[in-house]
């Protein structure tokens, strides 16, 4: 048997395929102004005997694929669980959200945080951060791994902290240091929530910020306690979608 | 319904912007009360009242007034109706759940003010509220920080503003406090009415509004089955209607649902299939038309069977035994009555963790929501203590704060889908 996991966040669509316990294929597409277009684009040729939705556009694609859904939070407890079963925590940073969520050691919810309304610390506020220094996302990760010293960002509101990168690269700090301080401010927030679920245990870190070396980095350094990044933070969330999907019914 | 157009005109309503709202209210109550499943037959006369919630309801108040009757407004459970009752007054609960007004409330107020408080001044200043305009004396409460010094902004803006001081702690000093302010309140009353509190009318009204309580208790007790007898909007429902409708004939409505509850569950006919996540909402107060988180949870395949609330069981699980011979023995049994109240106000409060336990274990809850407006402080930072007690309890709780916009309905949606999922793991 063949299940489907679509993952509809607000910045990325993503798809995984498990067979037999593995997964077999996964792609990954922007959001977008059509979520379910780009959904039924990536589910173009791909066989499954029953698929499961999740995401902040799960709803959406219910009513259309007629699919149950599982939220954003289920589907990264048991996503996490697949990649790695030391795991107690699960940070997840995505495009407009983060979560902190901690588990029991059977690998069942336990408790979450979710960031509050406004974009503050997530993958959104880096990609704004980035093109204010004239960074590419890649280069931005790069350019704070080689920092000297961090310069202090205070405010974590994306239009106040974009008006203090610019004052600070007027005063004559490095593009770098900058770089490494937006990082750092970020890691302690995300730091914070996870200490709100869960104070020790492996953390697994997923979702599209995960993929930045630097803020594994900051995290480590932060929490003093292991971090976890599977090979495509991306695609956590819509395996464990697949999983809920091939749950006996 | 009949045209009022005349009397809103008459007591200086905004007759154009109270069309809109009740417009509003309208198509809210059919999406989300008359869209339910399984409703009890009893809760037709609560759509009625709500149909006219500003029409007829208000018609009688009008007359009261002619008849000579005052009426007494207030924002807080703290408010004894049983003292406006023994003066042949009226009790209208004025608390405002709904985001009216707010640019004009916000000239007045700092943005950063809970969405009860700038509600409050939102339905005076927008001229929308019938209740709040034809209330005679309008009684204000020291409770938290926000409220006392809006009630400050706000005395200029009514025409009658009584503030009744209150204690924050549970200590004799407090119920003696509460107890003095009482009986000042007595005395504003006596002199606004011309009329003298007697034994013989504080015990009647005592009784009246016992047998409300009693009913509402009643009520309560009956969501303890699986399936729901009732759904939980239906019972906020209630409780809100709670505090403006005609006293006995609320408690007859009330008694006569339970009637058909008690049936319902001998039979085990529930609003929900057996089974269903339950949960209770812990916290702030709920004023009409605030059914937003309600209507989040119901919609998530769960169901409410408990309110911690001033509008649930904080503001009805007491009654005031009547007991003594003198004004002044009875109003000892009212104070005692009242100082039980374990609002977030008071400090240490114990007592309210505990209910919530005890709600959890009665109702058979599968978990506790605990609801605070964005800014209210008491209850925010009381939240973190409760979720603590509750989660070492083993009652699983999730924390939320909001206030009365719709914006983040969606990420509501998903912490509370998420809890659910959390629930029916165990
Ligand atoms: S929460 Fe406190 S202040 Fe508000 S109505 Fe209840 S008792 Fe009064
Ligand atoms: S909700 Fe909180 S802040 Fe607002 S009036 Fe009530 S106690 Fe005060």
């Amino acid at each position: 048997m063949r299940y489907a996991g679509i993952d509809v966040g607000s910045r990325t669509v993503k798809l995984a395929v498990l067979e037999d316990g593995r997964l077999v294929s996964s792609r990954t597409s922007a959001t977008s102004h059509n979520p379910l277009g780009i959904a039924r684009d990536l589910l173009k040729g791909v066989e499954y005997d029953r698929a499961v939705a999740t995401g902040y556009g799960r709803h959406l694609i219910k009513g259309h694929l007629d699919c149950p859904v599982v939220t954003e939070i289920t589907a990264f407890v048991r996503g996490s669980r697949f990649f790695s079963t030391e795991c107690r925590a699960v940070l997840d940073i995505g495009g407009q959200d983060t979560k902190a969520i901690s588990l029991d050691e059977n690998g069942n919810l336990k408790k979450f945080e979710m960031n509050d309304r406004c974009a503050a610390g997530t993958g959104r506020f880096l990609e704004v951060m980035a093109t204010a220094l004239g960074f590419t996302l890649e280069e931005f990760a790069a350019a704070a791994l080689t920092a000297q010293k961090p310069e202090k960002i205070n405010s974590m509101c994306t239009v106040f902290a974009e008006s203090e990168v610019v004052s600070l690269i007027n005063q004559g700090a490095t593009r770098n240091d900058v770089a490494l301080g937006i990082h750092k401010a970020i890691a302690s927030r995300s730091a914070g929530l996870l200490r709100r679920v869960a104070t020790d245990g492996k953390i697994f870190f997923a979702g599209g910020v995960a993929l930045n070396p630097c803020m594994r980095v900051l995290l480590e350094k932060e929490t003093h306690r292991h971090v976890i990044v599977p090979p495509d933070p991306q695609i956590v969330g819509a395996v464990g979608a697949a999983l809920v999907a091939s749950d006996p019914l | 319904m009949a045209d009022y157009t005349e009397m809103w005109k008459s007591l200086g309503i905004d007759v154009e912007n109270h069309n809109a709202l009740l417009a509003g209210l309208g198509q809210a109550y059919t999406d989300i009360f008359l869209s339910q499943k399984n409703r009890p037959e009893g809760m037709k006369y609560f759509d009625f009242v709500v149909s006219e919630v500003h029409g007829l309801r208000i018609k009688e108040i009008m007359d009261a007034k002619a008849q000579g009757k005052k009426v007494i407004g207030s924002y807080c459970v703290f408010v004894p109706e049983e003292l406006v009752l023994a003066v042949d007054g009226v009790a209208v609960g004025l608390c405002a759940g709904a985001e009216l007004g707010f640019e004009a409330a916000e000239e007045l107020l700092p943005r950063n003010t809970c969405s009860l408080i700038k509600s409050m001044f939102g339905f005076k200043l927008g001229k929308l509220c019938p209740y709040v305009e034809s209330c005679d004396v309008i009684v204000g409460e020291n409770t938290c920080d926000g409220k006392k010094k809006a009630y400050e902004i706000f005395r200029p803006l009514v025409k009658d503003l009584y503030v009744m001081d209150l204690p924050q702690t549970k200590s004799d000093a407090g119920r003696l406090m509460l107890k003095e302010e009482y009986r000042k309140f007595i005395a504003k009353l006596e002199q606004e009415t011309g009329k003298k509190i007697t034994v013989q009318s504080l015990k009647k009204a005592i009784e009246t509004v016992n047998a409300k309580r009693k009913a509402m208790i009643r009520l309560a007790a009956l969501r303890a089955a699986d399936p729901a007898p009732i759904s939980g909007l239906d019972a906020l429902l209630i409780n809100q209607v709670f505090f403006h409708d005609d006293p006995a004939r609320f408690t007859d409505s009330v008694n006569k649902l339970c009637d058909e509850l008690e049936t319902r569950v001998k039979e085990h006919k529930g609003v929900m299939p057996k089974g269903t996540t339950r949960i209770i909402v812990s916290g702030c107060p709920m004023a009409v038309p605030n059914w937003k988180l309600p209507m989040l949870i119901e919609t998530s395949n769960a169901v409410i069977v408990g309110e911690e609330s001033c509008v649930g069981e904080r503001g009805t699980r007491w009654l005031t035994e009547i007991k003594g011979n003198t004004v002044e023995e009875l109003l000892d049994a009212i104070t005692d009555r009242y100082f039980n109240v374990d609002c977030a106000v008071f400090t240490p409060n114990p007592s309210r963790v505990n209910h919530v336990k005890e709600m959890a274990k009665n109702l058979h809850a599968d978990g506790v929501l605990h609801y605070s407006l964005q800014f209210c402080q008491p209850y925010i930072i009381e939240s973190g203590p409760v979720e603590k007690e509750l989660e070492n309890s083993h009652i699983p709780t999730l924390r939320l704060e909001t206030d009365y916009s719709q914006e983040d309905a969606g990420q509501l949606k998903t912490r509370i889908e998420a809890f659910n999922e959390r629930l029916k793991k165990k």
